[in-house]
């Protein structure tokens, strides 16, 4: 199963043909998806306004090579490594769903277009990376949904709560779980393939589709959001939040000892 | 000053829905971050201002000294042990103010867990834990003996 192309496999009853255009469907869904949420939700207008607004307020001006490092420090720090998260256990979820995510569709589409026939022998890393690609997004997501969730670990509500915010972690988890399972299945010969590659299309098809009503385009925003913090603090403007304090010599001055007792 | 949340700055760690002690801070149902479901009931207390490690949570002043196109915010830094305070007024004036968050340095008082776990005799005791070690005073409590009671109390 590890090594064995599930697409390659697939061809025998799907032609390659249709499962390329269902990426590229599924690729225009997300574009189109994400641009819909930009106009819909006007983030662009409001990410704009507010980078007027924190340029206006700025002490410091920031020049051109700068920002080109607050970028890469951006890409580097909060987009590889998810420092965003205050919580470490979210942190490790996060680059494993995140990691697995990337290596999960990215081998997929290489397969469905490289190799999509067992006539094209597929190197053994790609399923290899497919497989542990999916494992980690289960890791990760299923740790997140079970433990981490803010709805559960703070709010303490059942894990099985589910609510419209859940659509994007669920259907990710849906389409790599099922995903798996339908692989398996093919590779054992075994029944249920069918329903399993049904189930594993629906999920997918969430996923890609839902971009407007989930959180899927975080993806997009999220590293636009952490320059632009960057850029605030660099500028001077920190957000309108306080310059830091200067660390007391004395704590709480020339505080009395208490004398009531 | 009850608070609120810029949802685009929380990203939804749910400090502020543990640390509430109203239990007014919660967690929306379709975007997954936190809000004030409740400004009335605020205590004002400003736990969760001051627990945001995003800093995502500001306080609404009042109008009699921050009129409406203020801003109150607040940035807590343990390291240093300081609470600063940001107030903008919407005629663009600022006034800043910085206040120890405690009279000694951090990490320097002993955490609970470090005390002794107390024994069976310790729950027939008058005394709560660790009393009187942790209110300074050698030799115990004062307390009245017998005969220093009117007639008829014992």
């Amino acid at each position: 199963m590890f090594t064995s192309n599930p697409f390659a496999e697939l061809s025998a009853s799907v032609p390659p043909g249709v499962m390329q255009a269902y990426v590229v469907v599924m690729i225009v869904l997300v574009a189109a998806g994400t641009l819909y949420d930009i106009v819909h939700k006007q983030s662009a207008k409001y990410f704009f306004d507010n980078w007027r607004k924190a340029n206006d307020k700025g002490t410091q001006p920031v020049g051109g090579g700068e920002m080109v490092s607050l970028a890469v420090q951006t890409a580097v720090v909060e987009g590889l490594t998810s420092a965003e998260f205050c919580n470490p256990r979210r942190r490790i979820a996060h680059l494993l769903t995140m990691y697995g995510f990337l290596a999960y569709v990215i081998t997929s589409a290489v397969m469905v277009f490289g190799y999509p026939t067992p006539a094209t022998p597929t190197p053994a890393i790609l399923p290899t990376l497919w497989t542990v690609g999916a494992l980690m997004v289960c890791a990760g997501g299923y740790w997140f949904w079970f433990f981490i969730r803010v709805d559960v670990a703070s709010e303490g509500n059942s894990p099985f709560r589910v609510m419209r915010a859940d659509l994007f972690i669920l259907s990710l988890l849906g389409s790599a779980t099922f995903g798996l399972i339908w692989a398996f299945l093919q590779a054992s010969g075994s029944a249920g393939t069918t329903v399993f590659l049904g189930l594993y299309l629906i999920a997918t098809t969430v996923l890609f589709g839902s971009v407007p009503w989930s959180k899927f385009s975080h993806m997009f925003f999220k590293p636009a959001a952490a320059f632009q913090k960057r850029v605030e603090t660099a500028n001077g403007s920190r957000s309108n939040l306080p310059p830091p304090a200067d660390k007391p010599e004395v704590f709480g001055s020339a505080r009395r000892q208490p004398q009531h007792f | 000053m009850p608070t609120f949340v810029y949802m685009t700055r929380c990203d939804g760690c749910g400090h502020c829905v543990d640390i509430c002690p109203s239990d007014i801070m919660h967690i929306d149902k379709t975007y997954r971050r936190a809000y004030n479901i409740e400004p009335n009931m605020c205590w004002e207390c400003y736990s969760c201002v001051k627990a945001c490690p995003q800093n995502a949570i500001d306080c609404r002043g009042y109008a009699d000294f921050a009129p409406m196109g203020h801003s109150v915010r607040a940035l807590r830094e343990d390291e240093k042990g300081t609470i600063s305070w940001k107030i903008k007024f919407r005629d663009g004036r600022e006034k800043n103010f910085v206040s120890p968050i405690r009279t000694t340095p951090w990490g320097s008082i002993k955490s609970p867990a470090d005390y002794d776990t107390p024994g069976p005799d310790d729950f027939k005791s008058q005394e709560l834990a660790h009393e009187p070690d942790a209110l300074n005073i050698d030799g115990g409590l004062p307390a009245l003996t017998r005969d220093q009671l009117k007639q008829g109390v014992v």
